[in-house]
């Protein structure tokens, strides 16, 4: 196969697809006619559930796909940066990579080899091509600084894991764009960082598109694609259903998989249907007895560092608690102190008495399963005098009955969480800790499994305490809220005073990492 | 994270076996009979000796030849089963009902014996099997509850091992602090999780064992040390056709065919039946 | 104390305690094994007058109490004096002396076979693809299924039928020194290494490859030949590297049996007569010497492992890591 030369108009589309169609072994026809174009010093968002097929998009444009001899790739154009992918050969697309089209992927811990290091990751795209030593040093340095890294030599020697989060993702930022492509795609780039760190390295990328790249941008997450991306296609079962500017597709979207993932997007306040007001006051639901876990004051340590520093907080009845903070934060710890899973070094966990039951909703539902057992055997092992039979406990968690045969690591993710609900429901509790139920879902599936929950704790007075690091979620679920950093609460209260008047500076900080406004970093 | 887990397809306990699983199960439900009912498949004794077939080759009448005293080879394999298989089995219960023992009580007791009984594995198991085992036969001697003794308590602290290590991570693990967080009792939350999640995986494991065991019984017979000839023991067998390796091959090779069948058979089932109950 | 002076303080603190419980086991496990005496005056069921039987007792200290007797025995091992022997009237420092070197070589020499075999297996199987792929990987792991499983005297046993016997390439006994006698011997001990260290390499090697790390590498233009020989070649050694210590026991295990099988002479072989002349002195000696050359090996590999994957550094790793499928060595 002959290579094609590379196009030298600089104001062609740097990156042009039509009519692309993939399909691979054993999957059948992933992509089914795709029609993209984009434009150096832009940016195209590209959303959509998993199993849309996105990843298998990336790879393509990188021509990775095509070299499973098994896999089809047909279509009408594919070019990218002046190379033809469908008429180049493996050595042909091989050469593009790195030099024209760079890559970013999620987690750099897992995409960063962890035995070598940053020196020799960020540099390999240059030792490829068969760059000089000397050289190479130079053009590394600059790609550090141009990521955000500007102190790069003490870095060279070091590894993935001895960096931070964001540092990581910046080194694999680095990495791709150090041959300065024309092209750039970010798969989901921020999922593994904090929201705080994402904004960064959104705002990063946004630089880099200002300064001439045109990247790609592929997220599940809304408001990332918002902040940085001009325009957006919206992916769904192999095809772009609508395409459009940011902002036309956030205030109108067109096509009913935009409306339907749009919706399912938490934003705004506690929804106030119900008899129940928004401001923390107790329930109205009938009859219930005021139930509370309070701590006050505890400390928990490990290896001599707190992991929860003198916290105070009540979970009552009928109301909701929303415990919000980053990775490392503290939120699961203050969680097993309250359920008494853990005893706290210093300070006190109080109940009311009679002493309320409590039920926990796990972060991994699925590691909280024997694995020997079925959905029914779990169900019914939990379950408490007064608690409904099995098969009702599923249909208040909107579960068809024929799920009590199956195990646990057979169902979806979405219902293994329900049934997580079902069986907490099984104990007849008065509170509920939800640790992180939504954290590992889909935009959809989360928001059907947040409607079920606020509904169920409406319904029956139930005290929650609900532990996020997503602002928007926890905003959605709770009366009261409470931030939790490096293992202190900085700031608790009504959940929408907070929002609109955060005292604490990082609280600020967090609700404007959730807050973007389309093209928000752009520079006109 | 944005993906969804995805759904497994269900999987049963059985119909993980597979081609290679159901040949090795048949293997080994053969081997059971000879263990069991020897004379059934091979009517014919193991001592009997005929000195006009000294050597024979295989053929027909010998399907795998005949010894220096013209015993017939086949019958003897069929036989030693027996011996082979069923002192490998006693050493594996004894092994892993020891390493059983050990496991729970480290992995469930307090904490000062699980971190004793920790060293004391350490240190046994760093002494090669077959060096502890010849150890221990210096002590009692040789024959066949020696072996038995031996190779069970060799391989006891590999048992051990495994079991605490298994122990430890179900008793920590989050469906039992669930259970607890319920307000379960220790008793219940023994029977009803810790135990089924233990007891399956060793049953995967000893299956291989018994395969390595059956090959450490005949490395003792072999070295002089376990089951003397005549015995159709298949490492005893090996150890006597060894001198007469370049005349008459088959007096080596078939009993150690068996041994390797054998382990072979008995590793695959293990795997498959570890991944079914894991 | 620097970390690493201390980390090597704690493995040598460990390995003096592994050995001096094995000591301990050793001699009251021999002990218990009836009258010392009998082995010393040529076996059971010999003749020996009073005089004879006094005059051993006191050239071997068997009169003193046990508890004095197991002291003398711990000081000896600390100063090295392992006693004579009582089959052979030699002192036992002499005869370890003598035999050591011929199993280190069998064992070392077997280790880099196995190492390279696995390398090879798991390099073949990685780079078949597609349906040919799939068949050349079936095949190899149902080679390392069978050689895992294999004993090594029938082994052994087939290798010199074929290759002694018939073929007369190689010989069948082999003294130390002869260089073609090492190889059926050293074949021999290395196949169910060999199959283990290949399993775990193949499986990680599959893992590495389908890691992100590989697919970021791919996108940085890198071909197949470098992401292999740069990126998943190391994170395959990995797992194999740490069974090297266990690898190293199941090769002393093997040894007894190779050296017995090939008639080399050689620590095993002395092991075995010495269990059966039931030689108290000889059998503690070599089983205390096995337990140190086996920790110095784990002290090695550790270190090995350590230098390639620098996140282990931060982990804290207690014990010895061993294949999922053996119950010993």
């Amino acid at each position: 196969m002959s290579e094609v030369e590379r196009v030298p108009d600089e104001r062609a589309a740097a990156l042009e697809v039509r009519g692309l169609r993939v399909a691979l072994p054993g999957a059948g026809e992933v992509l089914r006619g795709i029609d993209l174009s984009l434009s150096p010093g832009e940016c195209l968002g590209i959303v959509g559930e998993s199993g849309a097929g996105k990843s298998v998009l990336a790879r393509t444009l990188l021509g990775l796909a095509q070299d499973d001899s098994s896999a089809r790739v047909t279509g009408d154009a594919l070019r990218v940066a002046g190379t033809d992918l469908l008429a180049a050969g493996r050595r042909a697309r091989r050469r593009m990579r790195g030099r024209d089209i760079g890559l970013v992927l999620q987690d750099a811990l897992q995409s960063l080899d962890p035995l070598r290091t940053i020196g020799a990751e960020v540099s390999e795209s240059l030792a490829v091509r068969g760059v000089a030593r000397r050289d190479r040093r130079r053009m590394v340095l600059d790609a550090l600084e141009a990521a955000g890294l500007p102190g790069g030599e003490t870095l060279l020697g070091k590894r993935s894991g001895e960096l931070s989060g964001g540092m990581r993702q910046r080194a694999l930022i680095a990495s791709a764009i150090v041959g300065a492509p024309a092209v750039l795609i970010a798969d989901e780039p921020t999922t593994a960082l904090d929201a705080t760190t994402a904004v960064h390295v959104l705002d990063l990328l946004g630089e880099l598109r200002d300064r001439g790249t045109a990247l790609i941008l592929i997220s599940h997450d809304l408001n990332a694609v918002a902040r940085v991306a001009d325009r957006v296609a919206v992916l769904d079962a192999g095809r772009v259903v609508e395409q459009a500017p940011t902002s036309r597709l956030l205030e109108s979207p067109a096509h009913p998989t935009t409306r339907a993932l749009l919706a399912a997007v938490p934003r705004g306040p506690k929804p106030a249907t119900g008899p129940s007001a928004p401001s923390g006051s107790s329930a109205s639901a009938p009859a219930s007895p005021e139930f509370f876990l309070a701590a006050q004051g505890v400390t928990r340590s490990y290896d001599g560092v707190a992991a929860v520093d003198d916290a105070s907080v009540e979970v009552r009845s009928g109301e909701v608690l929303g415990v919000v903070g980053e990775s490392g934060s503290g939120k699961s710890t203050l969680a097993r102190l309250l359920i008494g899973a853990e005893s706290p070094d210093r300070g006190d966990v109080e109940t009311s008495s009679p002493a309320p039951r409590v039920r926990l909703l796990p972060q991994d539902p699925l590691a909280s399963f024997d694995p020997r057992h079925r959905v029914g055997r779990i169900l019914a092992l939990s379950r408490r005098d007064g608690a409904p039979s099995e098969e009702e406990l599923l249909a208040q968690v909107g579960l068809d009955a024929s799920l009590l045969a199956r195990r646990p690591a057979t169902l979806s993710g979405g219902q293994r969480q329900r049934v997580a609900i079902a069986r907490a429901l099984a104990g007849v509790p008065d509170l509920l800790v939800c640790d992180e139920p939504v954290s590992a879902l889909d935009v959809t599936t989360q928001a059907g499994v947040l409607e079920l929950l606020t509904r169920l704790q409406r319904e029956r007075g139930l005290g929650m305490l609900f532990i996020s690091h997503d602002l928007a979620v926890v905003r959605q679920i709770s009366d009261r809220v409470a931030v939790m950093r490096d293992g202190r609460i900085v700031e608790q209260g009504g959940t929408e005073r907070v929002y609109a008047q955060p005292q604490h500076p990082f609280t600020a900080e967090l609700i404007a990492a959730g807050t973007p406004g389309p093209g928000a970093t752009r520079r006109s | 994270m944005s993906a969804v887990t995805a759904a497994r397809p269900s999987a049963g306990r059985w119909t993980a076996l597979g081609a290679g699983g159901t040949v090795a199960l048949a293997f080994v439900v053969v081997l059971a009979a000879a263990v069991a009912v020897p004379w059934l498949l091979a009517p014919v004794s193991p001592l009997a000796v005929s000195p006009a077939d000294g050597f024979a080759p295989p053929s027909p009448a010998h399907p795998f030849g005949a010894d220096e005293s013209g015993r017939d080879v086949l019958v003897r394999i069929v036989h030693g089963a027996r011996s082979s298989v069923g002192i490998g089995l006693a050493a594996t219960a004894l092994g892993a009902g020891l390493g059983l023992v050990i496991g729970f009580a480290s992995g469930l007791g307090p904490r000062w014996l699980d971190s004793a009984l920790g060293r004391v594995i350490e240190v046994l198991f760093a002494l090669p099997t077959l060096v502890l085992a010849l150890l221990l036969v210096a002590v009692l001697g040789s024959g066949t509850g020696p072996s038995v003794l031996a190779i069970g308590l060799a391989t006891a602290p590999g048992y051990a091992r495994i079991l605490r290590s298994r122990v430890r991570t179900v008793a920590r693990g989050d469906y039992v602090a669930y259970a607890r967080l319920e307000g379960v009792g220790r008793a219940r939350v023994l029977l009803r999780h810790i135990v089924p999640n233990t007891l399956w995986p060793l049953v995967a494991t000893a299956t291989l064992g018994i395969g390595q065991a059956v090959v450490w019984v005949a490395a003792l017979s072999f070295l002089g040390l376990g089951q003397e000839p005549p015995s159709p023991e298949w490492g005893a067998m090996l150890g006597a056709g060894r001198v007469y390796i370049s005349t008459a091959w088959w007096m080596t090779v078939f009993p150690g065919l068996a041994i390797v069948s054998t382990a072979t058979a008995l590793t695959v089932l293990g795997r498959r039946l570890s991944g079914a109950t894991a | 104390m620097l970390p690493a002076a201390r980390w090597i303080a704690a493995r040598i603190g460990r390995a003096v305690l592994v050995v001096w419980l094995v000591a301990t086991i050793v001699f009251f496990a021999l002990r218990s094994s009836g009258d010392p005496l009998e082995a010393i005056l040529g076996g059971p069921g010999s003749q020996a007058g009073p005089d004879a039987v006094a005059a051993a007792r006191e050239t071997y200290g068997l009169d003193a109490p046990l508890a004095w007797q197991y002291l003398v025995q711990l000081w000896r091992i600390a100063t090295l004096q392992l006693g004579d022997s009582y089959a052979r009237r030699q002192p036992v420092e002499e005869l370890i002396a003598a035999q050591l070197p011929g199993t280190l070589l069998l064992a070392v020499l077997a280790l880099a076979l196995a190492w390279v075999l696995a390398v090879a297996g798991a390099t073949i199987a990685a780079s078949s693809r597609g349906r040919a792929g799939r068949a050349v990987n079936a095949v190899i792991g149902g080679t390392e299924i069978v050689s895992t499983v294999m004993p090594q005297f029938w082994l052994g046993a087939v290798l010199i039928l074929v290759f002694a016997s018939t073929m007369r390439w190689l010989p069948a006994t082999s003294q130390p020194g002869d260089t073609a006698g090492l190889v059926l011997p050293v074949i021999t001990l290395a196949v169910p290494i060999a199959g283990f260290l290949a399993q775990v390499s193949r499986d990680a090697l599959t893992e590495a490859d389908a890691a992100p790390f590989a697919l970021t590498s791919r996108a940085r233009g890198a071909g197949e030949t470098r992401v292999f020989l740069r990126h998943t070649l190391r994170h395959a050694a990995l797992p194999a590297l740490a069974l090297s210590g266990w690898a190293f026991g199941n090769l002393l295990s093997g040894a007894v049996v190779v050296e017995v099988l090939f008639a080399r002479p050689g620590l095993g072989r002395l092991l075995q007569e010495g269990a059966l002349a039931r030689d108290v002195p000889l059998v503690i000696g070599v089983v205390t010497v096995v337990a140190v050359l086996y920790v110095a090996v784990i002290i090695v590999s550790d270190a090995l492992e350590l230098a390639v994957d620098p996140r282990l550094r931060r982990a804290k790793r207690q014990s010895l890591a061993v294949p999922e499928t053996a119950v010993g060595s």
